[in-house]
């Protein structure tokens, strides 16, 4: 215990304090604020309050967004889950020439294609298809960022699935059909699952694509509409944004301990448990 | 119940390889048939083009004297358990069992007393409830047969059904698969490359090496007399001694061969004297002499013992040459010993030196 060691020790737990906190005073206004009757900027011990609530709940577009934000989210969530589990079998099963330099070039290009970078082409390629402020078109291009990335975590996945399941079935009568429902889905679930939740969350912060894409107030997502929670005056409502941000938290917390308790993070490529 | 025809069958793969290439076979109703091989032998692409899961590219595959070569794998009457039994692990062990039922449609309440019943048959009353999870390998080995057994095949497939197993359990599991085996009398076709395995409990065993056939026979025939040097040095714990030998005299009922800087009795052969053959002689049929030898054999010095348990392996040096033997326990000579060895001549089988062939009797041979 030389004066040097403990002197590091507690230069260590001062770093660690700081950043701990940096990263717990947003939380802890997000749990402050909305209960309280005068919400600032900063931290403090709230005079308890649900005014704020009701003022959100009054809110013209508020809780409108937030279903338009499931409405979205839910659309993609599914939209993802469903293709990625079809494509991903497929090129799990199936043995095509060049089929790992078509995933990883997937992979590389999905983030240019929901990214900054395909901006305008997105914007020219759905006012042409007419999609323009449509919440449909919305969901539709983050699918379609989405999907890559979620095709190579699936088939990952659906790699470590033993085919001899399916092989078994087979030979004991079951049609293509019944070895879907009877086997490889339930067998899959949980990676389903996990790409799901994964998909939604992913769509429900989303704020470049809405942005873009959705004219009408009343068309716009929790994610867009925050930005626009400002009172007559134009400066920030700081009465229904910790409300709203707070509501909005909410589902993508609830899906986590939801899958959580039912399956576990688990996933099943790289190492076979 | 039915037999399996098997005709000028191939199974090549879209890379090329042939891993069956044309192979005639005939397995008998209610027969128990090994496929054995080393790994990479197309014994399992063979299971599989018999179940079905392979798509035969000649020949033909009868069951029941019904040509299935093109049929559906389901539609053929077989059951299949997988190397690694293939349980599905969200079905319970009742639902496992049964599953073949429900693909069918069977009602519920058959598939239940099917259950209850396959489950009674193979020791697995109690454990209806359980997923395959909370199994031991073997209960796990056990439903993987109670599902097959349940889906009423006319042949039966099992691909490895012993490997998954740890070394006592397999024992145990073999004794019991072929008291199973017996009592159902179904056609049944193994795959294993234990020749252990195969000898124990196969009626008849084919060997198979890159896709052919080497040997087909009863367990008894190939392990005594393997029909070439590859089968030779596959069957047996104990390796074949194969040895560079010459055919010294061929005259009268026993004939002799030099080998190893000695000589061994052989029963005559179709090849003149002098002729280059491989001297095959299983350590178990040499035996270290004891007082003087007259007749042909061999001498050397010992080089080491292994402990077999109930008997050892003893490796002596016979004039540069290493030559197996094996002694009952407590006989062992110890290293740097000179022995003398002798062998019936009827166990003493003569190979073809090109070919690996085994070389014909000239009369017949007395069954040993």
């Amino acid at each position: 215990m030389t004066p040097g060691f403990v002197l590091r020790r507690i230069g260590f737990y001062v770093l660690i304090c700081a950043i701990t906190l940096f990263f717990a005073v947003p939380m802890l206004w997000i749990a402050s604020a909305p209960f309280d009757s005068s919400p600032g900027l900063g931290v403090h011990w709230p005079d308890w309050t649900l005014e704020n609530f009701r003022k959100t709940l009054e809110h013209p577009y508020a809780m409108h967004s937030m279903v338009n934000s499931l409405l979205i989210c839910v659309t993609t969530a599914v939209a993802v889950t469903l293709f990625a589990a079809l494509a991903s079998y497929a090129l799990s099963r199936v043995r095509i020439p060049g089929r790992d330099a078509l995933l990883y070039g997937l992979l590389l290009l999905s983030s240019v294609v929901t990214g900054t970078a395909a901006m305008v082409p997105i914007f020219v390629m759905m006012f042409q298809l007419g999609l323009i402020d449509s919440r449909f078109g919305v969901a539709l291009v983050m699918t379609g960022g989405l999907l890559p990335a979620a095709i190579f975590i699936l088939k990952d996945f659906v790699d470590a699935v033993p085919k001899s399941y399916e092989e078994s079935a087979r030979v004991f009568g079951a049609s293509t059909g019944q070895i879907l429902r009877d086997v490889v889905l339930p067998v899959a679930r949980p990676g389903l699952a996990t790409i799901m939740v994964w998909a939604f969350v992913n769509s429900w912060g989303n704020f470049l694509v809405p942005f873009l894409l959705l004219r009408s107030i009343d068309k716009q997502p929790g994610a867009v509409l925050m930005q626009t929670l400002t009172d007559e005056g134009g400066s920030v409502n700081l009465q229904v944004l910790p409300v709203f941000s707070l509501l909005f938290s909410i589902p993508v917390v609830v899906l986590y301990l939801l899958v959580n308790s039912r399956y576990g993070f688990r996933f099943h490529g790289g190492i076979k448990s | 119940m039915a037999g399996i025809d098997i005709e000028g069958l191939a199974t090549v793969y879209p890379n090329g390889v042939r891993a069956v290439d044309g192979l005639d076979l005939h397995v008998a109703d209610g027969e128990f048939f090994a496929l054995l091989g080393p790994s990479g032998c197309g014994k399992t692409t063979l299971l599989r083009t018999i179940a079905g899961l392979e798509p035969a590219t000649e020949g033909t595959v009868r069951i029941d004297a019904a040509d299935v070569t093109r049929t559906e794998p389901g539609k053929r009457g077989v059951a299949m358990v997988f190397q690694d039994y293939a349980l599905f692990p969200h079905m319970n062990v009742s639902e496992n069992i049964t599953y073949p039922l429900k693909v069918r449609r069977v009602a519920m309440a058959t598939r239940t007393a099917t259950a209850e019943r396959t489950a009674g048959e193979l020791s697995l009353q109690g454990l209806l409830e359980r997923k395959p999870a909370q199994l031991s390998g073997g209960q796990q080995q056990r439903v993987a047969l109670a599902r097959a057994i349940a889906s009423q095949g006319k042949v039966l497939l099992l691909d490895e059904p012993l490997s998954n197993l740890d070394a006592r359990l397999r024992l145990e599991a073999r004794t019991f698969l072929k008291k199973l085996q017996r009592d159902l009398g179904i056609t049944t076709v193994f795959v294993t490359h234990d020749q252990a395995e195969a000898l124990a409990l196969a009626d008849r065993i084919a060997v198979m090496e890159s896709g052919k056939l080497r040997q087909l026979g009863s367990p008894r025939e190939v392990f005594a007399r393997p029909a070439n040097t590859f089968v030779a040095n596959f069957i047996g714990s104990t390796p074949m001694n194969l040895l560079p030998g010459t055919v010294a005299a061929a005259t009268g009922e026993v004939g002799a061969v030099s080998v190893a800087g000695g000589s061994l009795p052989a029963t005559t052969v179709s090849v003149p004297a002098d002729a280059e053959v491989t001297v095959g002689i299983r350590p178990e049929y040499l035996t270290v002499a004891s007082g003087d030898v007259t007749g042909p054999a061999l001498r050397g010095v010992v080089v080491v013992a292994e402990n077999l348990g109930t008997q050892s392996l003893v490796t002596v040096d016979c004039d540069g040459t290493l030559v197996g033997v094996t002694v009952p326990e407590e006989t062992e000579p110890s290293p740097g010993t000179a022995v003398v060895l002798t062998a019936p001549a009827s166990r003493v089988l003569l190979y073809d030196r090109d070919s690996g062939e085994l070389l014909a009797r000239q009369p017949t041979p007395v069954a040993s």
